[in-house]
């Protein structure tokens, strides 16, 4: 309580901010929350009660631990503190056991390890310079950066209402992405290596890491006009980089090489076995590729094309976490995706070695790497789309053009995460926290860049408009409609189609921008 | 105003704020067969949806409710409309009210008016109380801030209209009466009782009378009616007060029980007495020197005498005092969240029992977070600042040793929040001792009386101390 008067009391703007999301976080412990919520009771039992051999072999539970092993030690070390609120929690089971207690625990534990979130904000606030623009503190570019991490909707609602711990691990992400603008590039791998160990989905980024880190870092010099000097390379360097790696990845997967259960380990982190698409579809590229699909084989059927009887009874849109065939497209395999991905990364890649803009060119190809994979990875998850949209917060600050881009994407990005919240308690919150950040974000870095250019043209303003209609036909229209019955999934069709354009056109306007983009003059030697 | 963006997003605050209270418990949730406030409206939901008019006022028969099968109705759904609708009323009633009424501040930047208007719509004991315990007290206050905007802003017969309605929405509103009337017959004196100031007078009799008369038309076809509907509102039968309350007859009856003592007619007198006794310096001023910001004190010390000492109080009352402090939140900030914080802690029993401890506690922190950083309060404890400057330095004629008052005032401060805290703690934590029952709500109670006790007199003073500073001025300048 000392604390709190007193930084309230400093007029510390950050510190209120920080404060002020948190009572938020805490009002929201009632609200729903998903399946989520036992995936992790069922890890807090497993890595409480059982030995480490059977961590991944435990299946008692359908949510089995399909995270890497740092995750797993931290549930373990949060179920020594858990069998102070509610000892029955850590029972392999009680499944879907979910007494107040254990309600209480799991969403402080969710609050209390955003800590290190506000940490890596606080980084991030001093790396960035932006432009003098007024002495207002409300049109400073750090207190806009940090209203838009800390109160950022998509963490919020994914964090603590559906129940996740992506707070504390961005945290990491986005203190190792300061830790590189710092010039401390040791620290920045080894928060990497340790990230990649907590959830693998950051392997979507790790070529941005890895080149760079190459480019920059193992080559310490480039000649005058910004190109590689190969004489520069310091092995130093790529060694010691590589010893962090090596260790960081050493203790995390030691254990489980000496109880030769490696290869149970894989096949829990990577289950190629589940469908292209999540049940509702992400937003990307495959979203696009199969609406075109059923459009496609519904005019075929009309105009007498296609065979009744040769289409598959179950079809895409039946929602079902399964492997389908597409009917008149070809179908898609897990390799075509690699493929499409790594084709997609390439262009960023290459840029970021042969024109290095520094800290910032690095945090772009991160961005483009993470929405790439975002557009064509298998059986990607909507939640996804918060790996491109905070990394690019940084970015949005700093020139005009990032921030019509960050807008964009996170405006389409943040409503395709509304069918996670489909009960009807929840409605009002998402709608408000919504139109908060939409509003907020909108307002505040059109009055940054007011200098410059609108940050919309007509098209752009119409399509962000046109969301409002759509979550009014979606939630309020659609369910008294006689088609509730009949196509039960045309509201998350529809929604997801919608966003998948925004996406694609953001991801796009991106890399041109990117592409386009003249090289730095002379680099400083590092 | 340019920075609409801003008060669109502290509206949305607001409204995020009320809405996730409301997903706690309610009122009486799952304790037949009283169950609390929230079945009470749902019940006059369902008498005025069903019943002629006629029989409306005639109810409240224990064994008639039992004939209703849908007495004690709880359902998912039906919270969710029962929440809603508190909602929907709040948003076109009050939150234009108070979003109206910073814009049209003097004197103050538009930030400092957003924040005021954030400060507002994050006052906990209200959003507590309609969104948690379940009320709909955000339709009266809202009506009678109306009220206040109309006639400081001289639309007298807008503002005397709105008030009407408030009263008629909920007769505590009548706390608020006097004040209003004192208010509008000061002007009509101003501007002179055989011109424009009869006009006026006139005019505003005409409109009281005919909103009162519109609203109870229906009650008037029979004289017995009309008596029944009086003897429902104000009902003298009930006794000097109810349960517990932070009032002075409550924590006097703990020493000496007045209650069971005293002879019903010699309580009413009694109460009667001291409320209005209180109350008189305050109202003959306001008639004497009209003006918008004594009008607004006075209402709150108005509110605050008849909080204490009237009959039949609820601890529910205390929001009648809390909106008029709201209103003056931007002259004086330290003291102001200090009442708001107190007035808080005073529903504390009535909210623990309705489990919203976590909500009480998250928006107390959230209010109090808000406050001080929009307006600094910790820097605001000057004499100056607590408009006691002109008090200080009449004391001071007398006493010159008396400099110690901006000091005295913080140490109150701290010790009163730290009771509250201590108190807060001890009520969730330890179980009250066997003879002793009630022991940790009585303490609240009686804390909470001491504590609107110092605020009374403060108010008080800065009334009556207000013009002199004001002609003192006039006569260096």
């Amino acid at each position: 309580m000392a604390a709190f008067t007193i930084a309230a009391g400093t007029g510390n703007w950050f510190s209120a901010l920080a404060l002020g999301v948190t009572l938020l976080k805490c009002l929201l412990i009632p609200t729903y929350h998903s399946t989520d919520f036992e995936v992790h009771r069922n890890w807090l039992a497993i890595t409480h009660s059982l030995p480490i051999s059977q961590w991944y072999y435990e299946a008692t539970s359908e949510w089995t631990l399909d995270y890497p092993p740092f995750f797993a030690w931290f549930e373990y070390i949060l179920s020594h503190v858990a069998k102070y609120f509610d000892q029955e929690m850590l029972n392999v089971r009680n499944l879907n056991y979910s007494s107040s207690r254990t309600l209480l625990f799991q969403r402080f534990s969710v609050i209390f390890m955003d800590v290190l979130f506000v940490y890596a904000v606080h980084e991030c606030c001093k790396c960035i310079d932006g432009k003098k623009v007024g002495k207002e503190l409300t049109e400073k570019p750090k207190f806009i950066l940090s209203v838009l991490l800390l109160w950022n909707f998509g963490l919020l609602i994914v964090d603590h209402i559906h129940f996740q711990y992506n707070g504390f691990l961005f945290g990491l992400m986005l203190l190792s992405i300061a830790r590189l603008f710092q010039k401390r590039h040791m620290e920045g791998a080894f928060l990497f290596a340790v990230l990649l160990h907590f959830k693998h989905i950051y392997l979507y980024v790790a070529p941005a890491y890895g080149v760079y880190l190459l480019r920059s870092y193992c080559f310490t010099a480039n000649k005058p006009d910004g190109s590689i000097r190969w004489n520069s390379f310091s092995f130093v360097r790529v060694i010691s980089l590589g010893l962090v790696v090596f260790l960081v990845s050493a203790l995390s997967l030691g254990p489980f090489l000496a109880l030769n259960q490696l290869p149970q380990v894989f096949s829990r982190l990577f289950p190629f076995k589940r469908g292209l698409c999540h049940a509702y579809w992400a937003p990307n590229f495959w979203a696009l590729y199969n609406a075109l699909d059923k459009v496609l084989s519904v005019i075929g059927l009309k105009l007498k094309f296609l065979d009744p009887n040769n289409i598959p009874k179950a079809s895409m849109t039946s929602g079902l976490v399964q492997q389908f065939q597409h009917t008149v497209l070809p179908s898609v395999t897990p390799l075509a995706t690699l493929i499409c991905t790594l084709i997609a990364i390439l262009p960023s890649i290459f840029c970021l070695w042969f024109k290095p803009q520094g800290p910032r060119g690095f945090l772009r190809c991160l961005t483009l790497c993470a929405l790439s994979s975002f557009m064509f990875g298998w059986h990607v998850h909507e939640k996804a789309i918060l790996l491109a949209i905070l990394p690019m917060s940084l970015l949005s600050v700093q020139k005009a053009g990032d921030a019509s881009i960050f807008l964009i994407l996170t405006t389409t990005g943040h409503y395709s995460l509304f069918p996670l919240l489909f009960t009807a308690p929840e409605l009002p919150i998402k709608i408000l926290l919504m139109l908060l950040f939409t509003i907020y974000s909108i307002s505040s870095l059109k009055t940054l860049f007011r200098k410059e250019k609108p940050l919309f043209n007509w098209m752009e303003t119409f399509y962000l408009l046109g969301l409002g209609p759509l979550e009014v036909c979606c939630e309020f229209v659609f369910p008294f409609t006689s088609w509730k019955v009949k196509y039960p999934f045309l509201p998350l069709l529809l929604t997801s189609v919608y966003c998948a354009v925004g996406i694609t056109y953001a991801w796009l306007k991106l890399y041109v921008s990117v592409l386009i983009d003249p090289p730095v003059g002379k680099t400083k030697k590092q | 105003m340019e920075k609409w963006y801003l008060m669109t997003i502290v509206v949305l605050i607001g409204l995020t704020v009320r809405w996730t209270v409301s997903l706690n418990s309610y009122s009486g949730a799952g304790k037949p067969p009283m169950f609390g406030d929230y079945e009470a409206q749902r019940h006059w939901q369902e008498i005025t949806f069903n019943l002629p008019v006629k029989q409306w006022a005639k109810f409240i028969n224990p064994d008639w409710i039992a004939l209703h099968t849908s007495r004690g109705y709880e359902s998912q759904a039906h919270k969710l409309f029962m929440r809603t609708t508190v909602l929907i009323a709040d948003l076109l009633i009050y939150i234009p009210a108070v979003v109206l009424y910073c814009c049209c501040l003097k004197d103050i930047s538009t930030k400092k008016k957003i924040a005021n208007a954030l400060c507002i719509l994050l006052y906990p004991g209200l959003i507590l109380i309609d969104y948690g315990h379940f009320q709909y007290n955000s339709v009266s206050l809202g009506f009678a801030l109306w009220g206040v905007l109309g006639v400081s802003c001289d639309w007298d017969l807008l503002g005397s209209l709105a008030f009407c309605l408030a009263i008629n929405y909920k007769q505590m509103e009548l706390y608020h009466s006097l004040p209003f009337f004192c208010f509008l017959l000061g002007k009509c004196f101003k501007k002179g009782l055989r011109g424009k100031g009869f006009v006026l007078l006139v005019k505003l009799a005409c409109t009281v009378v005919a909103s009162f008369v519109l609203c109870w038309l229906p009650f008037f076809t029979e004289r017995e009616q009309t008596l029944q509907v009086l003897r429902r509102l104000f009902p003298v039968d009930r006794g000097l007060f109810e349960d517990k309350v932070a009032n002075i007859w409550c924590s006097f009856n703990v020493f000496l029980k007045i209650r069971d003592i005293l002879p019903r007619h010699i309580q009413l007198i009694m109460s009667f007495c001291f409320t209005f006794l209180s109350l008189l310096p305050a109202c003959i001023k306001l008639i004497l020197q009209p003006s918008s910001k004594g009008f607004k004190f006075t209402l709150v010390s108005c509110a605050l005498s008849f909080f204490l000492f009237s009959f039949q109080v609820h601890e529910k009352s205390i929001l009648l005092v809390s909106l008029p402090v709201c209103l003056v939140l931007s002259e004086i900030p330290f003291m102001s969240t200090w009442f708001l914080l107190v007035s808080t802690f005073s529903l504390l029993p009535l909210l623990l029992k309705d489990e919203l401890l976590m909500p009480s506690v998250v928006t107390t922190m959230a209010f109090f977070l808000a406050c001080v950083t929009s307006f600094s309060i910790f820097e605001k404890t000057s004499e100056e600042e607590l408009q006691l400057k002109s008090f200080s330095i009449s004391v001071r004629k007398y006493l010159p040793c008396f400099t110690f008052l901006s000091r005295m005032i913080q140490y109150l401060f701290l010790i009163s929040v730290i009771t509250m805290v201590l108190l807060t703690l001890m009520t969730v934590t330890l179980d009250p001792p066997q003879k002793l029952p009630d022991l940790f709500s009585v303490l609240v109670c009686f804390v909470s009386c001491l504590n609107f006790l110092f605020f009374l007199v403060y108010f008080n003073i800065i009334i009556m101390w207000d013009s002199k500073s004001g002609r003192n001025q006039k006569k260096i300048s």
